[in-house]
């Protein structure tokens, strides 16, 4: 019998047999994984199968000539170009504003301040502004930009509207690249008599920029795809401009926007070709994951290049 | 050269012939100007959540001051008639029932699949796996609300329709898969970091005991992450109290509170960007409807208030 | 060295991370262009000392120092000009940086944040400075190379080049040689010594017969305390003096 099975049965078998528990728990094993790994795709499955479906019905109006002509028949037909062109004008000014405040802000809260009361006053203020409800941001932007200031319903106001909801997620990046940066370098710094700014300019900063520039692209998508805080103040669905002309939008007056009119022309508007809402959510929702993918395979790519 | 006995730097460091160069005036001018701005950014934050607060405030401050509005109504009244010709009333209640109930309902769809989900990612599948399904749910997360809405209003309405048999697509269970669906990517990525920080001693000590992975993943992990896994969730929930244009479109329009979960209902966001564009400026309406926003001011502060107690709770015992 | 001038003067230095106290009150002088010797087991307060030198300390927010320090007869903790004072004495940490930027910049930040901007000036302090720590052969083909390329041991001499770049009048080493071959340390050592007729040289060493090659005096600290100051020929001979110092340099501890 034994020699049977010293020549019939392979070493690992004879040192190893499975007791009935161990088949029993790496079955259960198997199972658990299963059962999350399908609780993952639950969630990503149908949702490209809705997409799928936008893009089906999408389809007779996904064209260049879609994108870059003006509306027709009271935006039951034609294109969208006054709205694609709007979107990129209060995605670039908000973010021109936001980028700078929120990057200096994060180089603040990093850099140079101390750890007192005052400070975690700032840091609960940023962890607040980030949990404000866009709806909310919409009143604050209607009284403050369109009445207190005055700058009436206009590309002005709703920027700026934008900007102030984009400002915290774009601190809270940029203080997660800063802290990539050891903190050996700075003190090797510190110790040549370099003072914070001298150490910021030339060792934190080139070293993190690109976690930093990440970070605001990112954002880019968030102020294309945000509807409540701009429709109350400035986002319009209806304005003539001149077709073709990159500059066709001026600070003060309204403008079109991505967001607002698949809005719109989805719940307002009776009549509208069948097409034209779908294609509207597919080029939204198109631009805002490129815009999305591109910044995180820029990350990666510049992960790959570490310098330490 | 070195027998000097006197103390001023300026001779010995002349005596030992070093060049000490003086930054100039413009320099050291621009950097403190620049640290000055950088102060005033960092203050900025500050500012302007007060400035949220107040200008909010301000245009709703006047309503309570009317004779014939009452707070009490106001919270807890389901009666919402602001443009009734004879009997104006103001009750937000039925709103508040229906943020809370789409929140509710929302959340208890997105948990099991969100945690399945961290679980899945953080302990059992492979590394490059990971890097494609943590890319996927970060892109998920930046579907924008209105895309969001337009799905539910166009596609899941239909899908309702027809297992349900509902006469109307757009309702409470509409607006709650949808909000599971953009709270899911939140849930994942905060709860994939709550299990991650556990330390691998835990799982090798369990790992040396026999168990086996789930085993280690339910008796083990969750506990142990219990305090991350807790923030996630509310910070899913309140991303949920907060949304407004996916549940404006794909909710419905019934201010009532809801008795199955294929009627239509309405949230207190939703209500807020629905009657906005027609409340005339500074009218009663308007200014009950910015109250309204004080309410969900409130509501989401308190959620990311306890929100921020439990995620230091996690740092603080580290 | 010159024993009528002080260069360091320290009275009653108390150091304190929030409630705990590191250095317990100590008082020594330093003689100009000596090299002095510290040395003492692991957790004496050595390295926290030489913090309170050059003020690096007060980058650490629970840190509170009490007592005098007087560099040069100023009294440093009402300096005006902090950033001249950290630039009067070069430090060089255990850990070897490299600065991720090129070797070049690693040796011209120094110079260039005191203004200095002249490119032939930099050129010939940068090699200046790589040549005193002994790196220059082997990097001047490759300046632009990255500072973080470099092995552990070029890294260290970096880290001196960086220290020797704003021309400090002290010269502060906390166990330098740890991170670096036995062949590299003679060389920096060699280095020190011809350093030592240009500057003031404070050495904190775990390696006696580092101390002992290289020392004029030398202070035994232990738990922040300071046992004993003399020159260094007695503290590494048969009888010190003080039966703690005689068991610490034998070995019998620490």
């Amino acid at each position: 019998m034994s020699e049977q099975v010293l020549t019939q049965t392979p070493v690992d078998k004879l040192r190893f047999t499975k007791t009935p528990m161990t088949i029993r728990n790496e079955r259960a094993q198997s199972v658990a994984k299963w059962a999350f790994c399908g609780m993952s795709l639950a969630m990503i499955v149908p949702l490209f199968l809705i997409i799928t479906y936008l893009v089906y019905h999408a389809a007779p109006s996904l064209n260049w000539e879609f994108l870059t002509t003006l509306p027709k028949n009271g935006m039951r037909d034609g294109g969208i170009w006054p709205a694609f062109l709007g979107t990129i004008y209060l995605v670039v000014i908000s973010l021109a504003i936001a980028a700078p405040i929120g990057v200096l802000a994060a180089i603040y809260l990093n850099e140079y301040a101390k750890d007192n009361w005052f400070n975690r006053v700032i840091n609960l203020a940023v962890i607040n502004l980030a949990g404000v409800p866009s709806i909310v941001h919409a009143l604050f932007g209607l009284g403050a930009f369109v009445y207190a200031a005055n700058f009436g319903y206009s590309i002005l106001s709703a920027s700026m509207t934008l900007s102030i909801m984009t400002l915290p997620v774009i601190i809270a990046s940029t203080r997660e690249a800063l802290m990539s940066v050891p903190m050996s370098f700075r003190e090797a710094c510190w110790n040549t008599g370099a003072t914070r700014w001298q150490t910021i300019q030339a060792v934190v900063l080139p070293n993190s920029i690109s976690g930093i520039l990440t970070g605001v692209i990112l954002q880019v998508s968030r102020a294309a795809g945000e509807t409540a805080p701009i429709m109350f103040t400035g986002a319009v669905f209806y304005k003539v401009i001149k077709g073709g002309d990159l500059f066709a939008y001026q600070l003060n007056e309204q403008c079109m926007a991505l967001s607002m009119h698949l809005y719109t022309v989805t719940t307002q508007v009776p009549n509208v070709k069948e097409s034209i809402p779908y294609a509207t959510a597919v080029i939204l929702l198109g631009s805002v994951l490129i815009v999305n993918a591109t910044a995180i395979a820029l990350r990666s790519w510049l992960r790959n290049r570490k310098k330490w | 050269m070195h027998n000097q006995t006197v103390m001023n730097n300026e001779t010995v460091k002349a005596g030992l012939k070093r060049t000490r160069a003086k930054r100039s005036l413009l320099s050291v001018s621009l950097e403190k100007l620049l640290e000055l701005i950088i102060r005033l950014s960092g203050i900025s934050a500050i500012l302007f959540v007060l400035a949220i607060f107040f200008f909010v405030f301000r245009e709703a401050i006047p309503i309570t001051f009317s004779e014939h509005f009452s707070i009490k109504e106001f919270l807890t009244s389901t009666a919402w008639y602001p443009t009734s010709a004879v009997n104006v009333r103001y009750g937000t209640f039925a709103l508040t029932v229906g943020s809370l109930s789409i929140t509710f309902l929302s959340v208890v769809i997105a948990l099991p699949f969100g945690i399945g989900a961290a679980i899945y990612i953080s302990e059992f599948c492979g590394a490059k796996l990971k890097e494609s399904l943590k890319i996927i749910i970060e892109l998920l997360a930046a579907i924008p609300s209105v895309v969001w809405g337009f799905i539910g209003l166009t596609v899941m309405s239909k899908v309702i329709v027809a297992v349900t048999g509902a006469p109307l697509g757009v309702n409470l269970l509409n607006g709650s898969i949808i909000l599971a669906l953009m709270s899911v990517p939140i849930i994942v990525s905060i709860g994939e970091d709550a299990l991650k920080a556990v330390p691998d001693s835990y799982r090798e000590a369990a790992l040396a005991q026999g168990a086996t992975k789930w085993q280690i993943v339910f008796r083990v992990l969750l506990p142990a992450a219990k305090n991350g896994l807790l923030a996630a969730v509310l910070l899913g929930v309140g991303r949920a109290v907060g949304e407004t244009m996916a549940v404006l479109m794909a909710t419905g329009h019934a201010v009532a509170i809801p008795t199955s979960l294929v009627d239509p209902i309405r949230t207190l966001t939703a209500n807020i960007a629905a009657e906005l564009g027609e409340a005339p400026a500074k009218s009663d309406h308007y200014r009950v409807l910015f109250l309204t926003g004080i309410l969900l001011f409130i509501i989401t502060f308190a959620i990311n208030l306890i929100a921020d107690f439990v995620i230091r709770g996690v740092k603080g015992k580290k | 060295m010159d024993t009528t001038v002080k260069t360091i003067n320290v009275e009653d230095l108390r150091l304190l991370y929030g409630t705990r106290e590191v250095i317990h009150g100590i008082s020594f002088d330093i003689y100009k262009n000596e090299i002095f010797g510290i040395i003492g087991p692991a957790q004496s307060g050595k390295s926290s000392l030489l913090k309170c030198l050059n003020r690096t300390i007060d980058f650490i927010p629970i840190s509170k120092v009490s007592g005098t320090i007087k560099v040069d007869n100023e009294n440093i903790a009402k300096t005006r000009d902090i950033y001249s004072l950290r630039r009067k004495i070069g430090m060089v940490a255990p850990l070897p940086v490299g600065l991720p930027i090129s070797i070049y910049e690693n040796v011209a930040f120094a110079p260039k944040c005191s203004g200095i901007t002249n490119k032939g000036d930099l050129d010939g302090l940068v090699e200046k400075c790589l040549r005193q720590a002994a790196l220059w052969d082997e990097v001047k083909d490759r300046l632009n190379n990255l500072g973080t390329a470099l092995s552990g041991g070029q890294q260290q001499r970096l880290t001196i080049a960086r220290a020797l770049s704003h021309q400090p009048e002290i010269l502060c080493l906390d166990e330098f040689s740890i991170a670096i071959d036995p062949v590299t340390t003679m060389r920096i050592e060699d280095v020190l010594k011809e350093l030592s007729s240009e500057m003031t040289i404070i050495l904190v060493t775990n390696l006696i017969y580092q101390a002992k090659r290289l020392t004029n005096r030398t202070m035994f600290m232990l738990n922040g305390d300071i046992v004993q100051i003399d020159d260094s020929e007695k503290i590494f001979s048969d009888d010190p003096g003080n039966q703690k110092t005689l068991e610490y340099v034998n070995g019998t501890f620490g």
